[in-house]
């Protein structure tokens, strides 16, 4: 159960946003400018980057629905979603996200972790500065998310189904869910 | 240094300039939720609260700006902020936000550290659902700007002054469309 009176049956950040929509509303706008937005990495690479951290934070339901996004965008090559959940440095991805998703392991932790070194290596592999900017960004909004959807024990569904079903709606973009109440769709 | 070549700006404001279209929903949702009267918590309160979060992160340009900023509200001096931050229980704030700032804490480490009992005990001191809401993603969102600003390497003033004569700006400019390059 939630810790706040949230409606019945609303999974996770949709719940809370329900809840609060004028903060709602910038949250989502983020979401969609760095993870849809104009970018030089894929929507894929940036939805991997989310579904790390959210992996790395133990928070579930957002792990669950990131990763069902970048399924959905990474299409034939979707295996490498579960490869960089089961172990990152086993992953096939380009070695230059390689260092990114590295970089945001640390931002993870702390943003004082992220080491001239880390940029260094993203840098040898062709990181860009806006590419760093915001892998380092992407990583510290989902310590956000996390802490936010699990703060406020919001419902984390375990079926599968669920989070495929949202994964698709994810892959489209990003618009602020409305209240139940409010309409009738 | 920071890790990438950023307009030179301090804290924030670096990255800000550097990738606007990322700091608008940034600072609407700064404005929002430290800085809308439509609230049952304070502008103080809530500033304390990511002051508070930002010293647990120990992010130095955060935690000055955030706690000149609450001082400036709550008309309280550094060493009375630097106090709270260091050990709120001891401290005359209200038994409240006290439970307040336990569950930010909290959030501080990871959303599954708050438990209900927190919760209930915030519940008793007369915390509302919203309330509690606003604390969990104030310290949410201050555990995404710290990293933002640290994960950066950007540079901060040392000197603490310099936060404290910058408050009464910030807080009546706000932080919409605020000039970056002004008031430095």
């Amino acid at each position: 159960m939630a810790h706040i009176q949230v409606e019945d049956g609303v999974p996770g950040i949709r719940s809370l946003v329900m809840f609060r929509p004028e903060t709602g509303r910038p949250l989502y706008e983020l979401a969609q400018i760095l993870l849809r937005g104009e970018s030089t990495l894929s929507e894929g690479e940036r939805e991997l980057i989310a579904t790390h951290v959210s992996s790395r934070n133990n928070c579930m339901f957002c792990m669950n629905s990131h990763a069902a996004a970048a399924r959905c965008l990474y299409g034939d090559e979707k295996n490498i979603v579960d490869e960089v959940i089961k172990d990152v440095h086993q992953a096939t991805v380009s070695e230059k996200l390689k260092t990114l998703l590295n970089i945001a392991g640390k931002v993870q932790i702390l943003g004082k972790e992220v080491t001239e070194n880390d940029v260094a290596e993203a840098r040898q592999r062709g990181a860009t500065d806006r590419e760093i900017h915001d892998t380092v960004l992407i990583a510290a909004t989902f310590c956000m998310f996390n802490r936010y959807v699990d703060g406020l024990a919001s419902w984390t569904p375990t079926d599968p189904a669920i989070y495929e079903e949202m994964g698709k709606r994810m892959a489209k973009g990003y618009v602020l869910p409305q209240a139940r109440t409010e309409t009738k769709l | 240094m920071a890790h990438i070549t950023l307009p030179d700006l301090p804290g924030i404001r670096g990255p800000m300039a550097f990738r606007p279209e990322t700091a608008k929903p940034l600072n609407e949702l700064a404005e929002i939720l430290l800085r809308d009267d439509n609230n049952t918590l304070s502008r103080g309160e809530r500033e304390l609260i990511g002051a508070y979060v930002s010293s647990l992160n120990d992010c130095f340009f955060c935690q000055n700006v955030h706690g000149a900023l609450a001082g400036h509200y709550l008309n309280c001096d550094t060493p009375a902020i630097d106090a709270i931050k260091k050990d709120y229980q001891s401290t005359s704030i209200s038994d409240k936000l006290k439970s307040l700032l336990s569950i930010a804490a909290s959030v501080q480490k990871g959303g599954k550290n708050v438990t209900p009992e927190q919760i209930e005990q915030a519940k008793k001191h007369g915390a509302t659902d919203r309330e509690i809401h606003d604390t969990v993603l104030i310290a949410a969102a201050f555990c995404m700007f710290n990293r933002y600003v640290d994960g950066l390497a950007t540079w901060a003033p040392q000197d603490r002054l310099y936060y404290v004569n910058r408050a009464p700006i910030r807080a009546a400019e706000g932080y919409i469309d605020f000039d970056l390059y002004k008031n430095l």
